[in-house]
Parts: structure tokens; sequence; C-alpha cells
């Protein structure tokens, strides 16, 4: 299969590979995916006090699209509020990257867990509020 | 320009050995009659080069040239042998065949097919290994089992399947016995005179020869009768008809000329090189070795890497050509049907590579593979969640997934 | 001794520029066009490219090709393929196909079909007339050949594609014969399967290609690891497939030379045979132009092909497949001719190799061994 050049690109240098302090009460965590599909992403967010990601790392077992993809949206993700996180369309990613037919689902799952990590943090939010 | 990538993909399909096509290239340009025009040199000089080398497939396993039936390969091979065997002998013998869940496509879907025209069929379970059990076996036939179909070597996974116990079984419960080897020859020692197997299939392009040409067995002793498949000029007595491609034909009978001469001191040299493989794959953690390793072909290593994904990890080796499960049906992301058939994971099935040697891989091209195997793994598990679970001692098998 | 090459019909020389394009493939480039590793992909680009070049050499799009091991595995493929997924009725070949047609046709009789077969005139045309009244039956497919492999008559399969259509009938046309002889095109014959050969236009044998209307529901020969979107199962012939593809390439840019050169030499040839008093079957019909099928009175083909082999001219007594038996060819008595006359028929076809200067030699040799047994004849009796 023809993997596009943005793709090679992230699959061979992928950005912020890594893992944040999953019991920091600003870090949200999204894993979505199942082995056996093939696909597990790990998202992790910080999140700053004004709602802004401060940063973002990943993992993720799958294949070349998949760690593309989760890669992608770390560099989407930092900077932006978690609102404008959450309204991340899995057909951007894809447009971006230009994922062939078969791999679509490399962006949905990435869409997944952004929503995954979003509501994360707004449950670790509304947790601390109502302490 | 970047380097070829070094080939071990031995299993989906060999080079020509140049040996081979030296022989081939005359029969191309100056000798290049039809061997079934009977009137003048051109066709008596083809007809001459085709019975040389049906000698030649014959010698490799100890049959008799008039055993050998030319078709257009391993696929048509085992069509012919299954539909014809099993529409001969159906008002006879009966409507039930038995296969193996592992066997190739090549075997399955001819199989699938004699069911859609009624007849039934057991697809019988490897044991983990991927060895048949006889025991097994034994009770799958039926009073009206007609045809069973067992492979010789897998070309996933190398086990040697013990067709000469499997044939003795057969034999005596009157059951017509095929066996596809097209990933046998040069490999294992075939010697039809004793085994009790009545049909089997051969390949020219696994074994050094040209794409496109291969041979059916056909016992004349017990005689075992085939409905052709393939109706014209009568050619192959009438079994099967068409033209025969004289140089490929030629290319296959030289190919198994050498692979009769050379095939114990290369399978020698072959299994040392799997070995230092073997070995220096083994030194990666979680990594599982599919199938059987004493009854398997020294050629073939299938290994599934736990915790990386199986095409991030092809990518990952551009440096080599390999297989991640058969060549025939790779272009499908579903896991290996065969490594699921031996209770593998999907997970460790989708992981799975198959490295498999041959006449013209080196040493260095194994201490590189070894090298690029270890580097890339390391990268991937980096960025694999499943591993960094798995190294904080949680239990991946007891993780509640999220349908998807 | 120069043997002289006039068995063209029944395979030809492979062309220098063919072997080139197939070298890399035969050693270099051994992959299997199904893996997904540079060495796959280099197969599976060669062998989407002589799809192209096929389908430009027969008129047809690229996905209508099937790739197959040979013409008769093409032929087999659209008569069983065809007729196993459509209820029996009746099927239609004509008098004159090569046994890899008709006997498949025979075959569906014990599924229930029933094999007719339309009759031919004496110029070895299809007899349009018959063909209309066979059509009274529910008829599926009709299988007719564009070319004939011995007189090298012409069939107007347009026509009886036309005719068929009307009836609903499906139209397989075996069109081995005609490519690199005539022009051929898919979508202008209104045929729904064609078998085009590569060795019979200069590429190797190994290679053959069912010209497939893909809105018709076919079922495969071969089964197993789906290659040719599951209609033919089996590893790609790949250096036989890129060399068909070239000899394609070059049958079509040398049609009219080819024309030209052959047709100048059965002039030749047949001037000379009317001296000799031959009989030439199909003569007043459309033939293409390379092939000339005669006999002589009184003379028996199989003595005469001897004789004119050891002088040094490979020719044919009938086409090459049915060479085995002592039958006298079929297409001749289909055609009307005596078993006697037909039972000494001689086929010489030719190709762009010959020359005038072979034509002239093998009339000569001709003459005097016509003298030579009937002399023997004239003892004898």
């Amino acid at each position: 299969m023809a993997y596009s050049d943005k793709v090679l690109d992230h699959y061979e240098n992928p950005r912020n590979v890594g893992s944040l302090d999953k019991n920091d009460p600003t870090v949200g965590t999204g894993m979505v995916g199942a082995p056996a599909c093939g696909d597990v992403m790990k998202l992790m967010i910080k999140v700053n006090e004004n709602g802004i990601i401060e940063d973002a790392k990943f993992k993720t077992y799958g294949c070349g699209s998949a760690i593309a993809s989760s890669s992608l949206v770390t560099e989407w993700l930092k900077g932006r509020t978690i609102e404008e996180a959450y309204a991340i369309k899995n057909t951007a990613i894809a447009e971006e990257l230009a994922l062939p037919p078969v791999k679509i689902h490399c962006s949905v799952l990435a869409e997944d867990a952004i929503k995954a990590a979003v509501a994360d943090i707004k449950a670790k939010q509304s947790a601390k509020a109502t302490i | 320009m970047e380097r070829p990538p070094i080939y071990l993909d031995y299993s989906a399909t060999t080079p020509v050995d140049i040996r081979v096509a030296e022989k081939m290239i005359p029969y191309l340009t100056e000798h290049y009659g039809n061997p079934a025009s009977r009137s003048h040199p051109y066709g008596w000089t083809a007809e001459k080069a085709v019975e040389n080398a049906r000698e030649e497939v014959a010698k490799l396993v100890n049959a008799d040239p008039r055993e050998i039936v030319w078709t257009s390969g391993a696929t048509e091979s085992n069509n012919l042998a299954i539909k014809g065997a099993a529409n001969f002998y159906a008002s006879t013998k009966g409507k039930h065949i038995i296969t193996i869940a592992t066997e190739h496509k090549a075997v399955i879907d001819p199989v699938r097919e004699l069911e859609r025209q009624g007849f039934t069929a057991t697809y019988l379970e490897p044991e983990p290994d991927g060895l048949v059990d006889l025991v097994k076996f034994k009770a799958a036939i039926q009073p009206d089992t007609v045809l069973a179909s067992v492979m010789l070597v897998n070309n996933e996974i190398g086990v040697i399947q013990d067709i000469e116990a499997i044939g003795d079984i057969c034999r005596e419960a009157g059951v017509i016995f095929h066996v596809d080897a097209a990933q046998a020859t040069g490999k294992v020692k075939i010697d039809l005179a004793s085994l009790a197997v009545d049909l089997m299939s051969f390949s020219a392009h696994k074994t050094y020869g040209p794409k496109g040409v291969g041979a059916l067995y056909v016992c004349r002793k017990p005689r075992i009768r085939i409905e052709a498949q393939m109706h014209g000029g009568g050619h192959e007595r009438g079994m099967r008809s068409g033209t025969l491609a004289t140089h490929q034909i030629v290319g296959m009978g030289e190919a198994f000329r050498i692979a009769r001469e050379e095939m114990a001191s290369e399978n020698e040299r072959i299994r040392m090189l799997r070995d230092r493989l073997l070995a220096g794959l083994q030194d990666i953690e979680e990594t599982y070795v599919n199938g059987d390793l004493a009854h398997r072909i020294p050629h073939n290593l299938n290994i599934s890497f736990n915790y990386v994904e199986g095409e991030s990890l092809i990518m990952a080796i551009k440096g080599i050509a390999v297989s991640s499960g058969s060549a025939c049906t790779s272009a499908s992301l579903e896991p290996s049907y065969v490594l699921r058939a031996l209770g593998r994971s999907d997970e460790l099935a989708h992981s799975s590579i198959r490295f498999s040697i041959g006449r013209f891989t080196t040493e260095a091209d194994v201490d590189y593979t070894i090298r690029l195997l270890k580097d890339k793994i390391e990268k991937l598990r980096e960025l694999s969640p499943l591993w960094e679970m798995f190294k904080d001692g949680i239990d991946i098998s007891k993780v509640q997934w999220a349908a998807h | 001794m120069t043997t002289a090459y006039f068995d063209h019909n029944s395979t030809t020389a492979l062309k220098t520029e063919v072997l080139e394009a197939m070298l890399p493939f035969m050693v270099k480039q051994h992959g299997n066009a199904t893996s997904r590793h540079v060495y796959g992909r280099t197969a599976r680009a060669a062998v989407e490219h002589a799809r192209e070049q096929v389908a430009n050499a027969v008129g047809a799009y690229a996905n209508q090709i099937v790739f197959t091991a040979s013409g008769t595995e093409a032929n087999n493929f659209a008569v069983r393929g065809i007729c196993n997924n459509l209820a029996p009725a009746q099927i239609l070949t004509s008098a004159i196909e090569h046994p890899c047609v008709s006997r498949p046709a025979l075959t569906m009789q014990a599924h229930g079909w029933q094999a007719s077969s339309i009759q031919v005139n004496g110029d070895c045309n299809i007899d349009m007339a018959h063909l209309q009244k066979l059509l009274q039956t529910p008829t599926h497919l009709i299988s007719a050949m564009l070319v004939n492999n011995e007189t090298g008559a012409i069939q107007d399969i347009a026509a009886a594609a036309a005719i068929a259509r009307q009836h609903k009938a499906y139209v397989h046309t075996d069109a081995v014969q005609a490519l690199g002889k005539i022009p051929v095109d898919f979508f202008a014959l209104g045929v729904h399967a064609m078998t085009v050969s590569s060795h019979k236009i200069g590429g190797p044998l190994g290679a053959g290609a069912l010209v497939l209307d893909k809105r018709i529901d076919i079922q495969p020969l071969l089964y197993g690891g789906g290659q040719e979107k599951g209609l033919r199962s089996g590893t790609e012939n790949v250096s036989a497939i890129v060399g068909f593809g070239a000899a394609c390439e070059l049958a079509v840019k040398n049609l009219s030379a080819f024309d030209a050169h052959t047709a100048n030499l059965r002039h030749h040839l047949e001037v000379g045979l009317a001296k000799l008093k031959a009989v030439v079957f199909g003569y007043n019909g459309l033939r293409v132009a390379n092939t000339s099928f005669f006999a002589f009175n009184n003379i028996e083909g199989e003595t005469l092909v001897t004789a004119l082999d050891k002088a040094g001219f490979a020719v044919a007594s009938g086409s090459a497949c049915s060479s085995d038996s002592t039958e006298p060819s079929h297409v001749l008595l289909a055609m009307g001719v005596p078993e006697y006359l037909a039972r000494g028929a001689v086929r010489v076809s030719f190709g762009l190799s010959n020359t005038i200067e072979e034509v002239e030699h093998f009339l000569l040799t001709l003459k005097q061994e016509l003298t030579r047994l009937s002399n023997l004849t004239a003892i004898a009796a």
C-alpha cells in the first residue's frame, strides 16, 4: 500500500511520543481501540486553568496511519481550548494525511481519542469542583 | 537510490536460478515449436524437451514420468486434483471431503466450491503446534468420505505433516488422498513409490523455477482417475488440455533436477542460517515462534512480536522483504487464518512475520535482519501503550476494551 | 539443413523485443505480484502495464482483461464459466471450432444443457440462416471463432452477435487466430467474451486472456488465492504476461505490414498451387492473409507432410492440437469436403520472417514430391 508523504513523515518521526502523569488532576487520558482490532491509541492532554491544552502526548499500537493520525492530533491540540479540541473532526485528519478509504478508521479512532481525553479531564474538573 | 531490500520471502516465490533461466531461453528463441506439432522437427524438439523435464520432475519425487501431468501451477493442480477426483468418485465413494483448516486457499476454496455443489466437508483444526492429530484425523473419516487433502509443508509456518501415516489411514479406509506439496519440493525428501499418496501437487516457482508451471502426480498403482477440468486437444492423456508452455516446463525440469542434486547440502546451510536468525530474534523479549520447530522445514521461521502491530512492523522493516501471512492473502487486513487456527490471539496473529530463507540468503543478510528487528521492535514498543501496560504489570487480556 | 517454418498458426517465434521485455522478469525481478514489498509491487506494476497493452490491442478496457495460462484455458473458462451460472438451455458452437471450445460445450450436456452445432458453408463461413433457425430453441450462449485456425476463414461475428442479442444469448468468440492478422475490436464485435492468446502473436507460451464484459456473471475455473479479482486464482506468470503485453503492442503495430507481406507470399504460393492443380479450401471466402489450406487429389496428406518435412519445410496437416489423431479435419468435413480429399490437407501459415525465396523453393519441392508420390501411387496401383 502506498502511504502519503505526510503519513510517512509522522510514522518515521512521530511527534510527542510518551506519557504524562495520569494522576495529575490537570491531565486527561483517552484510551480507545482494542488490541484485537489492531489499534489502541492512548492520548494524554495537560490542560491549564484557562482550559487551554498546554501539552499532549500519545502512544499508539497500530498501523502507520494510526500512528500518524495520533501524532498529528498531538500537534494540533497544543494551544487549543478543550472545546476547540472537541470539535476536531476525523475528516480533517483524514484529509490532512491523505488517508486511503481503508484507513479512514484510523482518523475516526484519533477523533475518539480526543473526545475520550476531553471527557476525562472534564470528569476530573467536575469531581474537583464537587469537592 | 536505496538498495533493494534483502529478500526473505522465498515461500512467496523464489528467484529463477540462473542455470534454470539459461536452459529456458533457447526454448523461447530457437526451439519455439508447439510440442503437439507432430509434423516437423520444431514440434519434436519441443516434445523431447517436455518429456525430459517430466522425467526430472518424476525423479525428484520417485514417481514414474507417466504419473506426472503438467499444469499452469499448484493452484491448477490443486483444483484439478480436488474437483477432478471428487467428481469422478462421488457416485461410488460418496460426497464427504476432509481437509485441514490451515491449508492454502487453493485447497480450501475448491473444497468450498464442491460444498456449493452438494458435497460436505470437514475442516479439521490442527493442534496448537500446527500438526494434524492422527487420531482426530481418523475419527473425521465417514463412510462416505471420498477425498482427503493435507498439505505436506505449510506455507505460513513451515510445519511438515506426517503424510506417511495419514496416507496409510486413508488407504485403509478407501479414501483418495491428495497432498499439496507446493512448498515441499527441494526441502523435504518425497518418495512417492513408498507413500500411500494418490495425488500430489507441485509448483515450479517455489523451487527456483519459473512461474506459470506446475504438475500433478496422478498415481498409477493403484490407478487413480480424475475428471478433466480443462477440455480441448486432449493433451496430457486427456487429463489436461492446452498447449504446453515448453520453456516453462523445461525450466521446471531443470529446477527440480538442481533440487534433487543439491537439496541435502543446501538444506544444511539454510538450517544454520535459520538457527542463527532464531537465536538472534529470541533475544527480543515477548517473541513467540508459531508452529512446531522440530517438524518444520529449515527455510521457515514464523514469529510473533507481542505488543507491536503487524502492519506498522512491516512498514518499519522495509530493509527486508518478508511476508506477514501468506502472500496470497496479505492484501487483506484480516489476521492470518492459519495462525488463528493454531489458537493464536488476533494480536499475536497480527504481529507475525514470516521469514523464509533460501538459496541466495547469506549470513550477512541474517545478521542485518536481526539488527533491524531489534532496533525497530524497540522503537515501536516505545510507541506502544500495550507495551507500557505490560511493563507496568497489567494483564492486557483482563482489560475491558471498548467495543470498536 | 535450414528449415522454412510455415506453421505460424500453430505457434510463432518469440519476437526479440518481447524477449527483452521478459528477461528482467525471468530472473531479476522475481516478486510474487501479490506480495506487498517492493519485489511484489514491481511485479504487480508490470502485470498491470501488460493488462493495458492487451486491452489497447483489442479495443477493450484494462479491467475487462482476465489473464489465464492459455487460450485453451480462456475458452474453457468462457464456455463453462458462463454456462455454470445460468439455468440449462441450449449452447451453440460453430461446427469449425477448436476442440477447446466444442468439448467444454459438450461437457455441459451432463448438466442438462443441449449442445448444438452451427453449420458452415463451403467457404468455411457460418450459415446465418442456420443460426437463426437454431435460435428458435432457447439459447444462452453462442461460441464462434473469429478466424478459423485451419482455413483462415474470417467469420462475421458482429452479425452473429447482433442476431444473438435479439435472442438474449451471450456470445463468446475465440479470437486467438485473429489477433495480429486482422483488426480486433471487442466493442465493435459486440460480443460478451473473447479469447486471445500470447504465443500465436509472437509472445511466449503460457499466457492468454479472456476479455470479458464484466456485467456477466461467470464462474471461475480455478479457485484459490483470489487473483484476477477472484476470477482466476493462481500466482501470476509475470514474465509470460509481460511478454504477452509486449507482443500485443507489436502485433497491432505490425498488422498492416504482416498483412501485406503474407498476402504477397500467399499469392505467390497459390498461383503456384493452381498450376499444380491443388484445391485451396475456403479460397472464395474472406480469409486472413497468411493462411493457405490445400490438398491434391489422390495424395495422402500425412505422406506429403512427411516428405515436405524431410525437404526442410515445417507445415501442418491439420490443427496442431489434433495432429495426434488420424481423423480427417473436422473443419473440412463441416465444409462438405469429401473425406478422401480432406485426408490430403496441408496447411501453410506464414509469418513476417518468411520470404519469397522460401515459397519458390517450397513450390519446386512440392512439384518434385507430387511427381514422386504419384509415381509411387501408380506403381502401387
